[in-house]
């Protein structure tokens, strides 16, 4: 356990939390403006250019409102439950691969915090755990709401881990590992020079199972009963305010990008191109230099119709995005970044794919939701996984 | 380094058992337990045991413990209230019981002296090696524990049922 | 540094009598039955270190089915606890005593 092994881990770690807090910020963003559009209103943009400053004024609102606790609490649960939720919806990331390796100085880096022999076992782990944040916060709260918020979210979550191993045991026949490097990298290579190998296509089944699992998982829509405003008040963070609820909050969009993360690495490949193609690998310069024209584009147009004048933020970012583009050029920025580049789109594809389902679809009621993960998702899983070992066996 | 380890979780283990048996509330003694679980985890991956930890923290730490929260929560289970029952069985078993332990020690020390020692890395259990005992040298049991589990599930669901 | 495997059979010991003592001594069944899992803990950390230091992978196996057993045993027993307080409306052990003599 040398030094520059302590060193650079470290590094690693502060690099992916403020990546991942960012991007949970900005998640919230993007969910209230893509709200927005399907419900033929703005989405919030006062806040700074496009409203992009939302998410800091969220968490200064959150910072400075009044911390009640209320007096029929449980205390040290009450406490316990939301710092419970946020550090396993963190730990999770841990094992998470973002591309392939960087040499300097003759010592390869990996993408990721640690690659664990058993780094599939582990994010189950972390998630079996993730269901005492919020049975413990239902019931310490001390109200009804809560506790029925609370215990049905827990039997939701554990209903559906069920299905979520199922789903995943086709796609771990076919890599033979536990280690997430090693799934993705079992996925490499084209089938007739031009389909990549993805796990997506033997296994179509086991993505819809893994998808809707993932789904009711994170208490997202249409799976979201046990927080439901109309049904349940708050559900389990009803007697929650300002730091605390932040911290649900934040462990509720963490644990949505680690699902949309797995289900990249496990279906779709990973950091990996989807054609092998020459010209393939000038598309992640030509993606950002298309997104800052974009962002040029509605930034100068929107200042003509207001006037304001630090709408030049937007033109600054978009000089940064195109900046990075133009990097992709040089060959060496290219190896590293490409892989970062298709994995971050395609993670970003399934969030937008979560916020889309959430904002069109109604909710299931309690007992549909559970007849769906026990009656119908667990034997869907379960013939999965018989066809698959035929399959792979004969 | 693993003696770092294995102290500070031995000590987490110890403590949350202590917690356990100190508790009035269930709730915390139920927490306590799960300290225990998750401490036994890095336990046994310090022993190499990687798939078993895993296995510990989702199905014994994430399930059986859930079930018990659970249970705890429907029922609404208050905090104990001191009873006056005879503290005889509290006096007598106590000595006996540290009695037990000494005599538990003396024999292990006996049998494993301090210089058989364990470092992490030198046999690890791989998942795939345990996947294959599991289904060809240990099947039958494999199987048999898969009926358990369904007629265990069959109990509960019958036990737990109301009747209309 | 190495730790002598004594050390976790002697870990394994004390979780083992602690058990033991919380399930003569407590009153509240559920209480009873966690540390039945506390003493099952210690069977399996035994069993690891055993694996360990004979080198063999049955040892782990047989956690495996301790695990699954113990899951079993919870669901059941959980479930008569239920029933049991559904009629007697209380969870100390001392008032279910219907079949005392």
């Amino acid at each position: 356990m040398d030094l520059a092994v302590l060193v650079i881990s470290l590094a690693k770690i502060a690099v992916v939390l403020t990546v991942l807090f960012t991007c949970v910020a900005y998640v919230v963003w993007v969910e209230r403006k893509v709200a927005g559009r399907i419900q033929s209103r703005w989405g919030p943009h006062r806040t700074g250019p496009f409203g992009l400053l939302q998410p800091l004024a969220d968490f200064l609102k959150a910072l400075f409102k009044e911390d009640f606790t209320p007096a029929q609490v449980q205390r040290p649960i009450y406490f316990l439950a939301p710092f419970l939720a946020m550090t396993l919806a963190l730990m999770s990331i841990a094992v998470i691969p973002f591309g392939e390796n960087i040499t300097i100085a003759g010592r390869t880096i990996f993408f990721e915090i640690t690659d664990l022999n058993i780094g599939l076992l582990y994010i189950f782990a972390v998630t079996s755990l993730g269901v005492y944040g919020i049975a413990l916060a239902g019931w310490s709260s001390g109200s009804k709401y809560s506790l029925m918020g609370g215990l049905r979210s827990s039997a939701q979550m554990i209903s559906y881990e069920l299905g979520l191993g199922f789903a995943v045991v086709g796609v771990l026949i076919l890599s033979g590992t536990l280690s997430l490097r090693g799934i993705v990298s079992a996925q490499s290579g084209f089938w007739f020079g031009v389909i990549p190998k993805w796990n997506i296509w033997p296994q179509f089944v086991g993505f819809l199972v893994y998808l809707t699992a993932a789904f009711a998982e994170t208490n997202r829509t249409p799976f979201d009963l046990p927080e439901a405003e109309g049904e349940l008040v708050g559900g389990f963070h009803t007697e929650y305010s300002s730091l605390k609820f932040a911290m649900f909050f934040t462990a509720e969009y963490t644990n949505m990008i680690t699902v949309a993360c797995l289900a990249t690495l496990l279906f779709f490949g990973g950091w990996m191109a989807p054609l092998p193609w020459a010209w393939v690998q000038h598309v992640p310069a030509l993606v950002l230099l298309g997104i800052a024209a974009l962002m040029t584009r509605t930034a100068l147009r929107t200042y003509r119709l207001e006037r304001k004048k630090w709408y030049f933020a937007v033109p600054a970012l978009a000089g940064i995005v195109g900046l990075i583009g133009l990097a992709f050029l040089h060959p060496v920025f290219a190896a590293v970044a490409a892989p970062m580049f298709w994995f971050a789109s395609k993670v970003f594809v399934f969030l937008f794919l979560y916020i889309w389902v959430r904002w069109s679809v109604p909710r299931f009621r309690y007992d549909q939701l559970m007849h769906l993960g026990w009656k119908v998702l667990l034997p869907v899983a379960a013939a999965n996984i018989l066809i698959t070992g035929l399959v792979v066996a004969l | 380094m693993d003696k770092v380890l294995f102290l500070i979780f031995a000590g987490i283990a110890l403590g949350a058992a202590v917690n356990l048996l100190r508790s009035r509330h269930p709730i915390h003694s139920a927490l306590s337990l799960i300290g225990v679980m998750g401490a036994l985890a890095v336990l046994y991956l310090l022993l190499g045991a990687e798939f078993i930890a895993a296995v510990q923290v989702i199905v014994y730490a994430g399930a059986i413990m859930v079930l018990f929260v659970f249970t705890i929560m429907l029922l609404n289970v208050g905090a104990e209230v001191p009873t006056s029952g005879s503290m005889l069985a509290r006096y007598l078993g106590i000595p006996l019981l540290a009695l037990f332990l000494l005599q538990l020690v003396r024999l292990l020390l006996g049998q494993y002296p301090p210089d058989q020692a364990s470092s992490f890395g030198t046999f690890v259990g791989p998942t795939e090696k345990i996947g294959r005992l599991l289904f060809t040298q240990y099947l039958l049991p494999f199987e048999v524990t898969s009926v358990l589990i369904l007629v265990a599930v069959m109990g509960a669901v019958v036990l737990a049922r109301r009747k209309p | 540094m190495t730790v002598p495997i004594s050390w976790y059979l002697i870990l394994s010991a004390v979780l083992f009598v602690m058990g033991v003592a919380g399930f003569l001594f407590k009153r509240n069944i559920i209480t009873i039955f966690m540390s039945i899992e506390l003493m099952l803990n210690a069977v399996n950390l035994s069993f690891v270190a055993f694996s360990y230091v004979l080198r063999q992978l049955s040892g782990q196996v047989f956690v495996f089915f301790v695990m699954v057993v113990a899951a079993a045993e919870a669901a059941v027993g959980l479930a008569i606890i239920i029933v049991v307080f559904r009629n007697r409306d209380s969870l100390n052990v001392d008032d279910i005593e219907l079949m005392k003599w």
